[in-house]
């Protein structure tokens, strides 16, 4: 985090960092200070905007235009870096020859499959030397690769499966051309694609001037090569959209250009939510990946173990996945202990193996047909926070039972009596059989633990004070959960009792019945099972084995207890250590702060500068060192060329530094793991009033729809119906709240400082509606309709995009309807349908349709009768904006009537 | 006669003047608005520190400004200015004109490249590499267009006047100076007379409405804590043409929430004059105040005063370097209407823009003049007097 004060150039862009992020803004500031350009941009005019030197606004959803001009630019002007693209990237790698591109195909790419709505990633594999993988190029990989089936393909997000690297290829043969010019090669592959991403393309798809264009590209491009560096910052205003992941590859192919990954004052900072949001990734509360990043099983693929593991690492890639066995069988033996056996596949058996997509909005429509009975609610309100509030409260009527665990009363515990619903009359009280149980959460302070940072840095909080009261910490719960499970069950001679009956679930507690969090973190670390070393933990995960003699629960992040150390309790203030501060806390994998960070030297081994000097090879020792801890294999010679056909660690060359990636390159093409595309290209948001500009593809064909009756999508672009919701929408957060508002809006200090739901409107969109500062307005989606006090500011601007005014309304999501909480109101996220990302499976929030009008709402019947009135004019039937292949219906995909 | 006007106005060191025997170095803040993001975590610091209850929960429809003014319950405010191109050019024009009379101007970059974060984040920029901007011939200053709109935000507290006409009038001693040249209230020993209120010439200090004032909906700045939109800054006709219909969950929610001055437990002091302390407790345990210590960008620094303002000289010109010529001082000059104050700002704009006086002035400055003015009068009476009975001889 504080390597961003070591950047030049910042483009804060899908961030409103000084609201989301102030703490880490520091290190923006401090970089300001020192003299580096800070740009920020946004579809409003932000507190970040406001200590930013240039605020460049954009509509919503717009993002890869604009990157991929930038790329364009760098490309014509040749301003890459090139010593570091050809010897980094996989620039000068080619690309199979049944490859096509949307430049090609009018939006799509070769391998689209109308009747799945989906690629097959075949054709976008590396060209090979060996004449027989020229056929099956790319067969072997992931769960995610192009080798999937029917059902599990089309319902399962593959893109955060690889967290800590690519996916796997089958090997890492390839054909390069070092010059750069044979057709196939990404480098020129790169160029056609990005031909018509022009600046005056930006101008007019996303209402950037070609002036301001200049002056970022001009700003990026002379802060970056051997002396300086540009960083890239984003959040969810990036990836709340049905082409994010694709958003945040654009500008990873800019950064790779440019010479900025794993350099000081580089990269793209993805900056995560909540204190440990980032955690909950890498031991995720996710239904698709396994701790550390390994794929979760999926039925009928990897019904066997050998399956699996052949599925998650391969021993012919590079780089360090080859060794993911290790990693899998280690799980396992933190998981079931002594009972997992070489025998037994180490109870792989007794992992829950995939049948579909799993995600927060499948559950939530698969309550609606009420398979689903129960549900815990641990820290997430999704009555105000998850998109489309209503369906998410009508969904949970339809539970048997549902647990909240929360510091309040907050809105999904009480949505069954003073909901939005109960008002209109779509829910009667006395008809929802929910049980629910709401049980009080023990605070930060009042509970050990570890939170896991943006900079995926573990930092340890102390118990301060004992819970008050019934209050109980997660770990107590859950603790105490399974212990009462096991004793129901400990009669049980029921074959599917066994993995509970097996688990090890033996933590030490305190006298109030509180497990030592310490002790849940030595065992995430792993420890030697067997030998003299027995039950020491382990000091890295290169020293897991694959033969049950080790076990470890994360295999990221071992290292964290290394020498029974708590090394996320670090504590060592930054005055007395450098700035990389490695003795601050501990940040996975290997207390490493730069990822990548062999690529901060030449591929000779020494610092592309002195200014940018950071990890480099010091021959006298025959080791690299530096600032931070290098990523890389420690005592491999730059020099170093491993026999053909390597695999694993081993098989990296000295100067292969994205040592994560199955060729050791860092990947301006995607051959495989990108379910949309190996290149990002530009379609309009689910919703929008404007025309993709490039296709006649209109919107991401590989996102993920819902047609449902209540799930109603607006007209788009110049469809007819369109302009019955004529204005672009955004949601966001405001620094005074905390998301859905369970930790801020029932305490009056925060409360006091944002007491209300407001929208942001333009001067000129207030003169065209009628709407007046302080007054209120109702704004209607095609899903529902909501009210807020209206602030008119001159810091919302109308954008001209294809030769017309584009008005933008800016909606915090923060308040929901209750009766607990200090302040509430009308929540915004009540206006979104449910449209996601392929690869993430993530909502599209930040960008919808809308119209506002002057005044309040009406409530009850009438309100219903509002949206519908609009829905009719709109002419919105199930089918609208859900093709997933413009002009083809048959590409949409079957229909649950709502 | 000059120890007399030293107690009254111009440059003095008021901990001594205040007897103490052994004064600590001047403690004061300096407020770098140029780097305030308007996190507003000076404002919830100081009150969860200081126990300070919640002051009103209306939308005041001014930017994103709920809290509206200092006051007895908001001893930190953070107020925002929305500018559009027009007004940033004349605050430029002031600002240039402050510069041609004798502001702090340009400097070498050298001298000033210290001036930057001045708080501890600061220290701790040291390696890997030093990595000094400019270094590899960069980019130059920014460009000279000015942007469309700019966003101002700045945390403004209790000044703490060189000369305090608060304490000045108090006529129970509640108030007192203290060893670190702060102003404190003594709550214990305030009668809520309110002398001090009229006397600030910054409208700092204020009595506390209580738990009453808060049944009756009367807060210390006019805001009423029902939500009944009758505050003077909301769009009365919001207010006025919501339906009220009996279960519109809207804006009427305020209705439904608890009574936050129970929430938060009785309010104290109430009739009681209050206002910041400068965190007095926590000085006396060499800690720093809770605002400062919150801050995230360091906008809020504490420190010795002389440091500050030698912070805040540096900071100024190098922003005027930089092309800012708006940047200016306040509270700085020792010759101001208040002989300085231990709260110094770096404002981008004139002063009334931040809702800050142009030129405060203590009202005991004038103490001096209208004794002498006094004491001409009385002699030119006696004169009078004397020349009439001499008349009177002739």
């Amino acid at each position: 985090m504080q390597d961003l004060s070591n950047a030049d150039c910042i483009v804060i862009q899908g961030s409103n960092m000084a609201e989301c992020h102030p703490v880490a803004y520091q290190w923006v500031t401090e970089a300001r200070l020192k003299g580096a350009r800070v740009i920020h941009i946004d579809p409003r005019f932000t507190r970040t905007s406001a200590t930013a030197d240039k605020h460049i606004p954009i509509r919503a959803g717009s993002d890869v235009v604009l990157l991929g001009a930038l790329i364009k630019y760098i490309l014509d002007h040749e301003l890459y870096f090139k010593e570091y693209v050809v010897a980094y990237t996989n620039a000068a790698t080619m690309v199979s020859e049944e490859y096509r591109d949307t430049e090609d195909l009018d939006g799509l790419f070769s391998g689209y499959d109308d009747a799945k709505g989906s690629y097959s990633q075949q054709t976008w594999a590396y060209a090979s030397s060996d004449g027989e993988d020229d056929e099956t190029p790319g067969t072997i990989g992931g769960p995610a690769a192009g080798h999937e089936h029917g059902e599990a393909k089309s319902a399962r997000a593959a893109g955060d499966e690889h967290g800590s690297g690519g996916p796997a290829l089958e090997h890492a043969r390839v054909l390069r051309d070092e010059t750069l010019q044979d057709p196939n090669t990404v480098f020129q592959i790169l160029k056609r694609h990005y031909a018509r991403y022009t600046p005056e393309m930006v101008a007019d798809t996303c209402g950037i001037s070609v002036d301001d264009f200049e002056y970022l590209a001009r700003s990026v491009t002379e802060n970056s090569g051997r002396e300086r560096t540009t960083a890239f910052v984003y959040a969810v205003g990036w990836t709340q959209h049905t082409l994010g992941a694709q958003f945040i590859r654009t500008a990873a192919i800019v950064q790779l250009l440019l010479g900025n990954m794993g350099r000081p004052g580089g990269g793209i900072m993805a900056l995560r939510g909540h204190a440990s949001i980032q955690g909950s990734t890498d031991i995720p509360t996710l239904y698709n990946i396994l701790p550390g990043y390994l794929a979760m099983p999926v039925a009928g693929l990897h019904d066997t173990w050998d399956e699996y593991l052949a599925a998650i690492g391969n021993k012919e890639q590079k780089g360090f996945w080859a060794n993911a066995d290790t990693y899998a069988v280690s799980l396992l033996k933190a998981w079931w202990g002594k009972a997992a056996t070489a025998e037994n596949d180490w109870c792989f058996d007794y992992v829950p193996k995939l049948t579909g997509a799993h995600g927060t909005y499948q559950t939530t429509m698969a309550m609606l047909d009420d398979q689903v009975e129960g549900y815990f609610l641990l820290g997430q309100n999704p009555a105000v926070g998850s998109a489309h509030g209503r369906m998410q409260r009508q969904a949970m009527s339809h539970l048997k039972w549902l647990v909240v665990r929360d510091f309040n009363m907050i809105e999904s515990a009480t949505f069954w009596k003073d909901g939005p619903e109960i008002a209109s009359g779509e829910l009667v009280t006395e008809d929802i059989q929910t049980e629910v149980f709401f049980l009080p959460a023990a605070a930060h302070t009042e509970k050990s633990g570890s939170f896991t940072q943006t900079q995926r840095m573990l930092q340890w909080h102390h118990q301060a004070v004992q819970p008050p009261g019934d209050c109980q910490s997660e770990l107590q719960f859950f603790y105490e959960l399974g212990r009462r499970v096991r004793e129901l069950l400990a009669d049980s001679t029921d074959e599917r009792d066994r993995p509970l009956l097996d688990l090890t679930w033996d933590y030490p507690t305190d006298e109030h019945g509180d497990p030592d969090a310490e002790a849940v973190l030595a065992e995430i670390n792993g420890r030697h099972l067997t030998g003299d070393q027995a039950g020491r933990p382990l000091s890295a995960y290169t020293e897991m084995k694959a033969d049950g003699s080790t076990d470890g629960g994360c295999w990221i992040y071992t290292g964290v207890y290394a020498g029974s150390v708590n090394h996320a309790a670090d504590r060592k203030p930054g005055r007395e250590q450098d700035l990389t501060a490695l003795d601050w806390g501990w940040a996975w994998p290997a207390n490493r702060r730069i990822l990548y960070n062999r690529a901060s030297a030449d591929p000779e081994g020494n610092p592309w500068s002195e200014r940018k000097r950071y990890v480099w090879w010091d021959a006298e020792q025959g080791k690299w060192t530096g600032h931070d801890v290098p990523d890389f294999v420690p005592d491999k010679a730059p020099s170093y060329r491993p026999e053909p056909g390597t695999g694993g660690p081993a098989g990296l060359a000295g100067d292969d530094p994205f040592v994560m990636q199955a060729d050791g390159k860092g990947w301006l093409f995607a051959p495989k793991g990108m379910l949309d595309g190996p290149l990002p290209t530009h379609y309009e948001p689910q919703e929008s009033p404007v025309q993709n500009p490039l296709y006649t593809q209109q919107s991401n064909p590989a996102r993920k729809v819902f047609p449902r009756k209540d799930n109603l999508w607006s007209p788009s672009g110049d469809s007819p119906g369109a302009d019955v919701y004529p204005y672009v929408f955004t949601t966001y957060r405001l620094t005074e709240h905390h998301t859905a508002g369970g930790m801020s809006r029932w305490l009056p200090y925060l409360s006091e400082l944002q007491p209300e739901f407001f929208c942001e409107v333009s001067p000129e969109l207030a003169a065209e509606r009628g709407l007046e500062n302080g007054g209120w307005a109702t704004i209607v989606s095609a899903r529902a309709a909501i009210e807020a006090r209206v602030m008119v500011t001159e810091r919302m601007t109308p954008l001209t995009v294809t030769g017309r005014t584009i008005h933008q309304v800016g909606l915090p999501y923060h308040w929901g309807v209750g009766t607990n909480a200090v302040v509430s109101g009308d929540a915004a996220n009540d206006l979104l349908g449910v449209a996601l990302d392929p690869n993430v499976q993530i909502q599209e929030s930040k960008a919808g349709s809308c119209d506002i009008v002057p005044g309040r709402r009406p409530a009850g019947e009438e309100l219903l009768r509002l949206v519908a009135e609009y829905q009719s004019r709109a002419g919105s039937t199930v089918m609208t904006s859900n093709e997933l292949r413009t002009g083809h219906p048959e590409s949409t995909p079957d229909t649950r009537e709502g | 006669m000059g120890f007399w006007r030293n107690q009254l106005s111009g440059p003095t060191d008021p901990a001594a003047d205040a007897a103490w025997d052994r004064p600590e170095p001047r403690k004061g803040f300096f407020t770098d608005t140029s780097i305030c993001i308007g996190c507003k975590a000076c404002e919830v610091a100081c009150k969860e520190w200081n126990g300070v209850p919640e002051d009103g929960l209306d939308l005041l429809n001014q930017s994103y400004d709920n809290t509206g003014a200092l006051g007895a319950s908001t001893w930190r405010h953070v107020a925002f200015v929305e500018q559009t191109t027009d007004r940033i050019e004349q605050a430029r024009e002031s600002g240039r004109k402050l510069v041609s009379l004798g502001m702090p101007s340009v400097r070498s970059r050298d001298d000033t490249a210290l001036a930057g974060g001045g708080g501890t984040a600061t220290a701790t920029l040291t390696a890997p590499g030093d990595l000094v901007p400019g270094a590899a011939g960069g980019p130059g200053p920014i460009d000279a267009a000015l942007p469309a709109v700019r966003w101002l935000m700045a945390s403004d507290v209790c000044k703490h006047c060189t000369h305090a006409a608060c304490l000045d009038v108090c006529p129970t001693g509640a108030l007192f100076r203290t060893e670190f040249g702060t102003v404190v209230v003594q709550d214990d020993v305030c009668n809520g007379c309110g002398y001090c209120v009229a006397a600030c010439p910054f409208g700092v200090i204020e009595r506390r409405s209580g738990h009453e004032g808060h049944e009756k909906g009367a807060q210390s700045h006019g805001i009423s804590i029902k939500g009944s939109g009758g505050s003077g800054g909301s769009g009365g006709s919001g207010g006025s043409e919501g339906t009220g219909a009996a279960g519109h969950q809207g804006g009427g929610s305020h209705q439904n929430a608890p009574s936050h001055a129970e929430t938060n437990g009785e309010v104290k002091n109430v009739g009681i004059a209050q206002k910041c302390t400068l965190c007095y407790d926590r000085l006396g345990a060499g800690q720093t105040p809770a605002c400062a210590q919150a801050c995230p960008t360091t906008s809020i620094k504490f420190g010795d005063l002389d440091e500050m303002r030698a912070t805040a000289r540096a900071r100024v010109a190098q922003l005027h370097e930089l092309g800012y010529p708006e940047a200016r001082l306040y509270g700085v000059d020792e010759n101001d209407g208040v002989g300085g104050t231990g709260s110094t700002f770096l404002l981008l704009d004139e002063p009334e823009v931040y809702g800050l006086p142009p030129d405060p002035r203590v009202t005991t400055a004038d103490l001096p003049d209208m004794f002498r003015k006094a004491g001409y009068a009385g002699l030119t009476m006696l004169g009078m007097a004397a020349a009439a009975f001499v008349g009177r001889r002739r």
